[in-house]
């Protein structure tokens, strides 16, 4: 009884966020525990690729639940479903994605339980038998090694952290029935408004363009948006919060304590000085570039390469030479 | 319309951290505790909430030791009416916390919870909806801004790659992010005003937890950064290295 369920996320049938990262971490977290990984899709309808995909990264069996009333996602909803499914598979794990839909998934889920949650984990061993989690806080300035001793352990894994790997086998899908009641449902969306367009939201990038203060005035983004480009279609664009309260930026966009948090496999941080609530927001992502015209600025101090100098002749030759880079292939 | 808001003291968002010695706790020494900022938010929420209605009652309510009573002074300085400290244990596991909250709000019964989204010191961003769920209420997580509209809350949530707008019924559980209003500061006033409000004190037994921390670790060392150069001219190196050293390009 080593089961452990990933929880995927998919939105029109195709699969988001960290959900490979999840079910990946799950097959190997699972196969020192002596057992397999299995992962489950809640949506309306038409989750057969998605499903299938979820098979390659590792799960040995993808369960598809589909209802109308799934169709779009509904906290209240969709634990009510998932807590049933775990109950009914008794699993000794649950891994969910750090996503905005898993942070509010899972506590919903681990109410319903009655056990403990360890949100946004950066490591997962197996220590004597169980599970050694391990977690930032106050912003990434301690860690936290935990243990849960409940059955499910339930846990969610910070994007970009754990290592996607797309193995050899497929998994079996298997389609299961389940009971929606939505006619008690208290909260309904009733709109969405997409932003930024088809680049990456910030939190789910692997590279991510970031600008501060020192870019001096909203029209100069476009030299932020033109790195972006050129570096291609998994990167996004973030902010600081001086120039989101300044209104040159949306909310959506600002990294930090009060923003969002975020590790990508590459970070630039163009004009932004590093205060440490800044930092909080990424200092955890793979590979940080710092480009700042005053050579004390902190943000050197957690940059893996800076380059000092005025960003208004730094970003423009870094976009054309990484164009060069792209089009030699 | 009664608001209940629950907020949580933490270390100043500044504060240098670091491990005490039995390698379980931070060094408490020399740290400087706030109201988590979230909370602020959820406390001007409140506070606007209850202007823009002309009516009802804003409480504060914090788990934890004496010195969260500094934390309810805040809010009531801001300008809730009165606060309620439920003495007892703060862990990282939210659901015990969770629990402990949900017994306070069953015998209150305020018809809107607001919370901070996370509460920044064990970052867990969960109690919300816990809380929730236990009372078989509806939820909405991360709201940046939100208008009642008789009986129900109309809710801008972010997520990603938008904006979400979620009608909720009341009575409801709301979890607030950074919006567009900034926590009010307390006046001069309001701080002596605070001083004469209610400030209730509870003994509570939280639940035992299974979540236990083992230790407290520092960030993994970080290789000491390199500046590549100094202006367009370190541009080549700085690009040769991230696809050669740093193959992230
Ligand atoms: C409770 C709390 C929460 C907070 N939460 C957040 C948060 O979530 N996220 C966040 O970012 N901040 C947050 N802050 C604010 C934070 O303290 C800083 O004020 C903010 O990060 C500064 O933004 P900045 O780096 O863009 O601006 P500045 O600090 O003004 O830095 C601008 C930088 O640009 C450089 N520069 C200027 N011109 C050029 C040029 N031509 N070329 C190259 N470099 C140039 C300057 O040298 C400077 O280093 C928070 C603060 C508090 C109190
Ligand atoms: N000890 C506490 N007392 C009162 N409210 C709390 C406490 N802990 C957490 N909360 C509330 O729950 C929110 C989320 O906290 P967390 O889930 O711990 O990140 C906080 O922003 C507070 O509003």
């Amino acid at each position: 009884m080593s089961q452990i369920l990933a929880v995927g996320e998919q939105r029109d049938g195709v699969v988001r966020g960290a959900t490979r990262e999840v079910v990946s971490a799950a097959a190997s977290t699972a196969s020192e525990l002596g057992g397999d990984a299995h992962a489950l899709l809640l949506g309306g309808a038409g989750m057969g690729e998605a499903a299938q995909e979820l098979g390659r990264f590792g799960a040995a069996v993808v369960k598809v639940a589909e209802h109308e009333a799934l169709s779009g996602y509904q906290g209240e909803g969709y634990a009510r479903v998932l807590a049933e499914q775990i109950r009914s598979g008794g699993y000794a794990a649950v891994f969910f994605p750090g996503t905005i839909q898993g942070k509010d998934l899972a506590p919903r889920v681990a109410a319903l339980l009655d056990v403990p949650l360890a949100q946004e984990a950066t490591e997962i061993s197996v220590r004597d038998g169980g599970l050694e989690i391990v977690r930032p806080i106050y912003a990434g300035k301690a860690f936290a090694r935990v243990r849960i001793d409940a059955a499910p352990v339930l846990v969610s894994l910070r994007p970009n952290v754990f290592p996607a790997e797309e193995r050899d086998g497929a998994g079996t899908v298997e389609a299961v029935a389940v009971e929606v009641d939505s006619s008690g449902w208290k909260a309904r969306t009733v709109e969405f408004q997409a932003q930024g367009g088809d680049i990456p939201d910030v939190a789910e990038a692997a590279v991510v363009v970031s600008g501060g203060r020192g870019l001096k005035d909203p029209e100069h983004w476009g030299i932020l948006e033109e790195l972006r480009e050129a570096i291609g279609s998994q990167a996004g664009l973030g902010a600081s919060r001086a120039v989101v309260d300044a209104g040159w930026r949306p909310h959506a966009e600002q990294v930090g304590q009060t923003g969002k948090t975020v590790a990508p496999k590459l970070y630039f941080a163009v004009g932004i000085s590093g205060a440490i609530q800044h930092l909080a927001g990424m200092r955890t992502a793979g590979t940080i570039v710092a480009v700042n015209r005053d050579p004390d600025a902190p943000i050197f101090k957690v940059a893996d390469y800076g380059v000092v100098g005025d960003l208004f002749e730094v970003v423009p030759r870094l976009t054309q030479e990484i164009r060069a880079l792209k089009s030699e292939g | 319309m009664n608001i209940l808001v629950c907020v949580k003291r933490v270390p100043d968002t500044e504060t240098r951290v670091r491990i005490a010695e039995d390698g379980q706790s931070i060094d408490p020494s020399g740290v400087k505790y706030v109201v988590s900022p979230y909370d602020e938010f959820a406390v001007e929420a409140a506070l606007r909430t209850k202007e823009a209605l002309g009516e009802g009652e804003v409480a504060v309510v914090s788990l934890g030791g004496e010195d969260s009573q500094e934390t309810l002074r805040s809010g009531l300085a801001m300008g809730a009416d009165r606060g309620v400290l439920l003495k007892g244990e703060v862990t990282m596991d939210g659901l015990a916390t969770a629990k402990t909250l949900a017994a306070h709000v069953e015998e209150e019964g305020p018809d809107l919870v607001l919370l901070g989204v996370k509460a920044v010191d064990d970052d867990q961003q969960q109690v919300g909806p816990m809380l929730a769920t236990l009372l078989g209420r509806p939820c909405v997580t991360g709201v940046a801004e939100f208008e009642m509209k008789d009986g129900t809350a109309v809710c801008r949530r972010e997520v990603e790659g938008g904006v979400e707008v979620v009608e909720v019924d009341l009575p409801a559980v709301i979890t607030v992010t950074k919006g567009p209003f900034e926590p009010r500061y307390a006046s001069l006033k309001g701080i002596m005003a605070a001083k004469r409000k209610p400030l209730d004190t509870k003994e509570v037994e939280v639940p035992a937890s299974s979540l236990e921390v083992k230790a407290l670790e520092p960030p993994p060392e970080k290789a000491e950064g390199r500046i590549v150069g100094e202006g367009p001219d370190a541009v080549p190196e700085l690009v040769r290295l991230l696809r050669e050293e740093a193959k992230v390009l």
